[in-house]
């Protein structure tokens, strides 16, 4: 990942609005909003750290704890949910063992739901970090998950062997 | 030489076009001079993505549902023998001459395409191909020869009301824009499309970015202002990505920045994401959102068109509206109002979703019919269902019944039936619905999005959505239904804006309609959908269970008995209808009734 957050607090000029873009670019570096973030951005644009949180925690999209190495993002917005989203977040929920916005233990999987992604004809609907996974019922999305997490630990297996 | 067109929206990506892109990418590579690979956005037959598209001498043939594999057969037969797969395999093909064919035309036949007329036809990241369809024409004729008196006029003539759902006529509103001295104004793109089972803007701006630009530049000039912002949303990064594109684009060939097109004027835009926040789609919010602050709107007046954005005039438009304005300034006023009712002008862009066969977007005249947007564009209910409801607006909306399917939808009418027209979003509804589980789910929705400023809005809906979830929990009260609307008229008068007053709109809609299947819940304790779980009880199809014991392991209650390789049964006494069963089971035998 690239250090956007850093150029783009150098770069600050004094506009107020450039609060949320530079939270954006913190999210995007950390993949999540760190402390330390905060007290950066608030030494360099002199806004306190109590407004920043405020602000952090007004907006869905900001999170103050870091997420899974796969980040499942379960639809569930009009068309999802009359399609039964409800049905494959509890599927997702039972599979793995946690609940919405927890993370499993191995730190692999962090579960969200989202308002509405955007591709109602393939409802229901998950993403799993940028990879989008349509038409899916409890048996295709358990196999899906499966597979992941096999494949998952294959790497992780080539990763450490090749370490030594 | 033959242009081989793969359809790039987020629809078709997510269906895997970018697969598809490749391989053909591969094929084109490995035959020098076959033809030339290009992209599009989303021409709206989300349903049957990934779409290529065989482009010769003025004809066009699109296949649907595409495979890498079915590429590469479309390659060699189509593209290098010159032999079209046969008309059952093409979804739409318009020859040269203009008659049209394939098995889905019918989708196609009913729109009149205004806002969408680019879209899936250009290559949403070329500037050239967006002026070669007659892109920037406007904006010259805006700038060159008209005054900006002379624009607003022409807006007011063309009838363009707000396609953000309120409806108000865009040219009134630039006049008031204009009518406001200051040293500096802004124009504001509205793009943070919130309403769940809504993706109208977003594919507008991954389709066409350069109409959303040239409709706000042309904007800048006739209110006054140099600067534009344009607020979209988070989840759209494609959308993102092409709108920075274009902007680029457009500095490069002097269409922003300064002394456009040697007129003499200055305009330059800002795209602005935003950080998840419903609220945010309303005005007053949205402008303390760019400012850098928590969202929440203020009390109006002043209106934006005094004091908006940092304090000044301020015009703000969905993008919807502003992907109008430039063909309404190229063809005239009287074309665009030759289009639509007497008081709701032009066309409109409906997301069409849910339990419709053919999901996708459609733009039809103002006055098209729900049925004829159900039935005739969106070919009836999937697998065979029967026709409900369609639910228009999202949270902010409400359910239409089937009975009321002769409506047209303008603003007048829509407004009629208790729901709103709102920025597109139709969800079609059939008989497995359950209407009071579904305004439990807007509740829920709007409850957690209330951004906590109004006293009637942050507690009212929590209280509305605590006894919609009793209701289909079992636990509804005689008098709940007079709770229900009592709220719900109180919300709608103390709430200061869009969200709050519109918030109890799913409830009421289903009150008005549905009395009876509230009626069930609170007094049989049944649901009529077999929706609720707690209302109904599990069964195991005998015909599906393969007689695995996957149910019977995963239950925690011991409730479900029999033996491998015959049909298991659930004990509805022990049941505790936790649902596991249901989503343990591979062959979709377990139901609810």
């Amino acid at each position: 990942m690239s250090d956007n957050f850093s150029f783009q607090l150098w770069r600050y000029e004094g506009e107020p609005g450039e609060l949320i873009p530079l939270l954006q670019s913190a999210q995007n570096h950390f993949g999540y909003i760190p402390r330390r973030a905060i007290r950066y951005i608030s030494g360099v644009t002199g806004i306190p750290e109590s407004d920043i949180y405020g602000v952090i925690t007004f907006y869905s999209q900001f999170r103050l704890r870091p997420t899974g190495k796969l980040h499942i993002r379960a639809c569930d917005g009009t068309a999802c949910h009359v399609s039964g989203s409800r049905l494959i977040i509890e599927t997702i929920e039972d599979e793995l063992g946690i609940s919405v916005g927890d993370t499993t233990e191995d730190g692999l999987f962090t579960l969200h739901t989202v308002a509405c992604i955007g591709c109602c004809s393939l409802a229901p609907v998950i993403m799993i970090n940028d990879e989008t996974h349509g038409n899916l019922n409890p048996a295709s999305l358990r196999k899906l998950l499966r597979k992941i997490r096999r494949r998952e630990e294959r790497t992780e297996v080539t990763a450490s062997s090749h370490g030594r | 030489m033959k242009k081989v067109v793969v359809g790039m929206g987020t629809c078709g990506m997510s269906a895997g076009a970018q697969a598809v892109y490749d391989k053909l990418q591969d094929l084109a590579a490995g035959t020098p001079g076959a033809c030339e690979l290009t992209i599009s956005g989303c021409i709206g037959m989300c349903y049957a993505e990934p779409m290529v598209e065989i482009r010769e001498d003025g004809s066009r043939v699109f296949y649907g549902n595409v495979t890498p594999q079915r590429a590469e057969e479309i390659f060699r037969s189509h593209v290098q023998d010159d032999e079209p797969l046969t008309e059952d395999e093409i979804v739409y093909l318009e020859k040269a001459d203009g008659t049209v064919g394939g098995t889905e035309a019918a989708f196609l036949a009913q729109q009149q395409r205004i806002v969408l007329r680019n879209c899936g036809t250009i290559n949403p990241e070329s500037i050239e191909d967006y002026e070669n369809a007659g892109g920037y024409r406007g904006l010259r004729k805006a700038l060159l020869e008209m005054t900006p008196e002379g624009i607003i006029q022409e807006m007011k003539d063309s009838g363009l009301r707000g396609r953000g759902g309120a409806g108000f006529p865009t040219g009134l509103k630039w006049s008031f824009t204009a009518g406001h001295e200051a040293d500096r104004k802004y124009v504001v793109c509205n793009a943070d499309e919130g309403d769940p089972g809504a993706f109208m803007d977003r594919s507008v701006l991954e389709g066409d970015p350069h109409a959303v630009l040239e409709g706000m530049i042309i904007c800048g000039r006739a209110v006054g202002s140099d600067f534009g912002y344009i607020y979209c949303r988070a989840e759209y990064p494609l959308a993102v990505r092409r709108l920075n594109m274009a902007i680029d684009a457009a500095r490069e060939k002097g269409y922003l920045g300064e002394n456009i097109l040697e007129s003499g004027f200055n305009f330059d835009v800002k795209i602005r994401q935003g950080a998840g926040a419903f609220v945010c789609g309303e005005e007053t919010a949205l402008f303390a959102s760019i400012e850098g602050k928590r969202g929440m709107p203020r009390i109006r007046p002043p209106f934006p068109a005094e004091k908006g954005l940092w304090q000044k005039p301020t015009n703000n438009n969905n993008v919807e509206t502003f992907a109008n304005v430039a063909w309404i300034i190229d063809r005239g006023a009287a074309a665009y109002a030759s289009f639509g009712t007497e008081k709701s002008k032009g066309t409109k862009v409906f997301a069409l979703a849910g339990k419709t066969a053919h999901g996708g977007l459609v733009e039809v005249p103002m006055g098209t019919t729900i049925n004829d947007l159900v039935f005739k564009i969106g070919g009836g209910i999937k697998k065979g269902g029967t026709f409900k409801a369609v639910q228009m607006g999202g949270p902010s909306g409400g359910c239409i019944p089937a009975a009321l399917g002769d409506t047209p939808v303008d603003f007048e009418n829509i407004p009629a039936t208790g729901a709103i027209m709102g920025s597109g979003g139709m969800v079609v509804l059939d008989e497995s619905t359950c209407m009071v589980e579904m305004a439990r789910f807007f509740l829920e929705f709007t409850q957690s999005e209330s951004c906590g400023k109004c006293t009637f809005c942050r507690i009212g809906t929590l209280r509305m959505f605590e006894i919609l979830e009793r209701i289909v929990n079992g636990e509804g009260q005689p008098d709940d239904i007079d709770k229900l609307s009592s709220l719900g008229g109180q919300i709608k008068e103390a709430s200061l804006c869009g969200l709050g007053q519109t918030a109890p709109n799913p409830v009421l809609t289903t009150l008005r309609y549905y009395l009876d299947e509230y009626r069930a819940h609170i007094e049989d304790k049944s649901c009529p959908a077999g929706v609720c779980t707690a209302l109904v009880d599990f069964h195991i199809d005998p015909e599906k269970c393969t007689g695995c014991g996957l149910c019977a392991k995963n239950c925690p209650v011991q409730a479900i008995s029999g033996e491998p390789k015959k049909v298991y049964v659930i004990d509805n006494s022990i049941c505790t209808k936790c649902n596991r069963c249901v989503t343990s089971c591979s062959f979709d035998a377990v139901y609810k009734r």
